[in-house]
């Protein structure tokens, strides 16, 4: 019992605690319907505009909040449009976008090689960083996130199974893929401190394809998704305290492991079932 | 009468090619119309068109009414197979959202769903993941997903590709039964005989109208050459017509092998067989 309670009584772990329990239900909540799109990629490349912007804010000095949120959102909708008028496609559309803006922000740290190390916790995660700005600003994108999912739950499902028909339906398609990428480059902002750069993509999309394998109706694949992405937030931090890794890579590998193991189980159930359904010929 | 949906002079393309050209067509309440044609005629953008889902390029699409209750049934080749939804989740995404604002059915909205999937013979089937059915019952859940919303027009394009003959059937026998309760449908297919079996109206499509009428109009072997741009045979006893294409003129014998011998069949072989 003290192996779980010890860690809490320092307020970092406290804090790194609700943040990595929210950031991971968050991501695995939003990921379900990124990899029902096909465009698993995007929390990859979203992270990384982010990062040119947060960069940005950094020289002209402002928040950075500010400046990551407003990239963020800039590169969201570049891609959505681009997606949605031309005929590029999404992994396309999201790899030219947010690459340049991760070039911008590389090009500005090689120019100005002198803070370049306050990044690395933007690139890898930081728990110890965690301030409660910082959570104010994750139960606020969990809140709003949360919201779109619940009372918008029927569009988002019937848009991201077929936009086009989904239109015929009379669901206002434009409105809510303009919203659910905005929502998206929220929650990959608010995840950077605790994930990382380079961690957040695999948040977004290991739970929701570990639990993929697992069911086949989609309000349970929501639901298991997500609290297989908070269980994994709050585990990850202690793997991350007791053996000394960054919080973001711990709860990542745990999820990757999680992942091997439905695989594994899904397999081994399949192979079961063929032996079984398949009837055996031979000599009477 | 009014018609539901009028395209006066309606001309539609991709960059420069022109799809569609001098689109003047009716749909009138309670008409039952398919549209016939080649690939590439411009049936699924006629369709689409209808739907609001493009935007002419010349002419103008009307509807009586703003409101009009219009559903779709696509396409089966559009549908993603491996999404995790069952049957029943399918079908109650096409009840009005903004009755219920709650991410869950109420029970009325099950039960209507259910009554739905029974009447078309699938109700066992609602919690089975559609990539588990077959084509036959996979075209009925798109079916009775456009039914919930209770339509007034039912639009539907090449709804029996990809099912047997007994259940392409059974698809265009209630599609007919809608019909006569007063639901007025518009579909496209490539099976000519099941339209000239139960489609009263026949739009005969290749990039412009051809010929619109009554089957027995339509399907002649002028009219389908035309629009198909091949040789065809039409065939009328008592009230049926059967349509096919000519086959080119070589012999099976002269190419299959014989897939029991594995030699050259003859004429020996299949007499022996026989």
């Amino acid at each position: 019992m003290d192996v779980l309670l010890a860690p809490f009584q320092y307020e970092f772990f406290r804090n790194g605690t609700i943040a990595a329990v929210l950031v991971g239900g968050l991501c695995a909540m939003i990921g379900v319907y990124i990899v029902l799109r096909g465009m698993s990629f995007i929390g990859h490349g979203l992270s990384h505009a982010v990062f040119g912007g947060a960069v940005v804010a950094f020289i002209l000095q402002f928040n950075f909040y500010v400046g990551a949120v407003s990239w963020g959102f800039i590169a969201a909708l570049l891609i959505n449009q681009t997606v949605r008028k031309t005929t590029i496609s999404a992994d396309a559309a999201i790899g030219v976008v947010t690459t340049a803006s991760f070039a911008l922000g590389v090009a500005l740290i090689s120019r100005y090689r002198r803070f370049s190390q306050s990044f690395d916790a933007a690139l890898f995660g930081n728990v110890l960083g965690v301030t409660p700005t910082d959570i104010a600003v994750i139960v606020f994108v969990t809140l709003a996130a949360t919201f779109m999912v619940f009372f918008f739950y029927k569009q988002l499902l019937f848009t991201t199974f077929n936009t086009e028909v989904a239109q015929v339906y009379g669901i206002p398609t434009v409105w809510i893929e303009t919203w659910f990428a905005l929502i998206l480059a929220a929650v990959i902002i608010a995840a950077v401190q605790i994930m990382g750069v380079t961690m957040i993509g695999a948040a977004l999309v290991v739970p929701p394809i570990t639990m993929r394998l697992l069911t086949d109706s989609f309000h349970r694949l929501m639901i298991y998704s997500t609290i297989l992405g908070a269980v994994t937030g709050l585990i990850g931090m202690y793997l991350s305290f007791y053996v000394d890794v960054s919080s973001g890579a711990s709860i990542v590998l745990l999820q990757s492991i999680l992942f091997c193991i439905a695989l594994f189980y899904v397999a081994k159930i399949r192979n079961r079932r063929q032996l079984v359904e398949t009837p055996v010929y031979g000599p009477t | 009468m009014n018609p539901l949906i009028e395209l006066k002079g309606v001309a539609f393309g991709y960059g420069s090619f022109n799809v569609l050209e001098e689109i003047d067509l009716h749909l009138h309440p309670g008409q039952f119309v398919g549209l016939v044609g080649p690939s590439g005629a411009g049936k699924t953008s006629l369709l689409k068109l209808i739907l609001t889902l493009l935007t002419p390029g010349e002419g103008e699409i009307q509807r009586v009414r703003p409101d009009l209750r219009i559903t779709y049934v696509p396409q089966i080749e559009t549908v993603d197979w491996s999404f995790p939804v069952t049957a029943e989740e399918v079908v109650l995404m096409g009840l009005d959202h903004r009755q219920n604002i709650w991410p869950w059915p109420r029970t009325r909205e099950r039960k209507r769903a259910r009554e739905i999937l029974d009447r078309l013979e699938i109700g066992h089937l609602a919690e089975r993941h559609i990539r588990d059915l077959s084509g036959g019952q996979q075209q009925r859940v798109f079916l009775a997903r456009a039914l919930v919303a209770d339509p007034e027009v039912l639009v539907l394009d090449e709804p029996t590709t990809g099912v047997d003959v007994r259940s392409a059937e059974n698809i265009f026998h209630w599609l007919t039964m809608l019909n006569k309760e007063g639901m007025t449908i518009l579909l496209t297919t490539h099976d000519l005989n099941m339209a000239a079996a139960h489609v009263p109206w026949v739009v005969c499509l290749n990039h412009c109208i051809v010929a619109q009428g009554p089957p027995q109009e339509i399907f002649t072997e002028e009219i389908l050459g035309d629009a198909y741009q091949g040789d065809f045979i039409v065939i009328r006893q008592n009230d049926l017509i059967f349509v096919q294409q000519r086959p080119h003129p070589h012999g099976l014998n002269e190419v299959l092998p014989d897939p029991v011998e594995g030699g050259l069949p003859n004429h020996d072989s299949v007499e022996k067989i026989v």
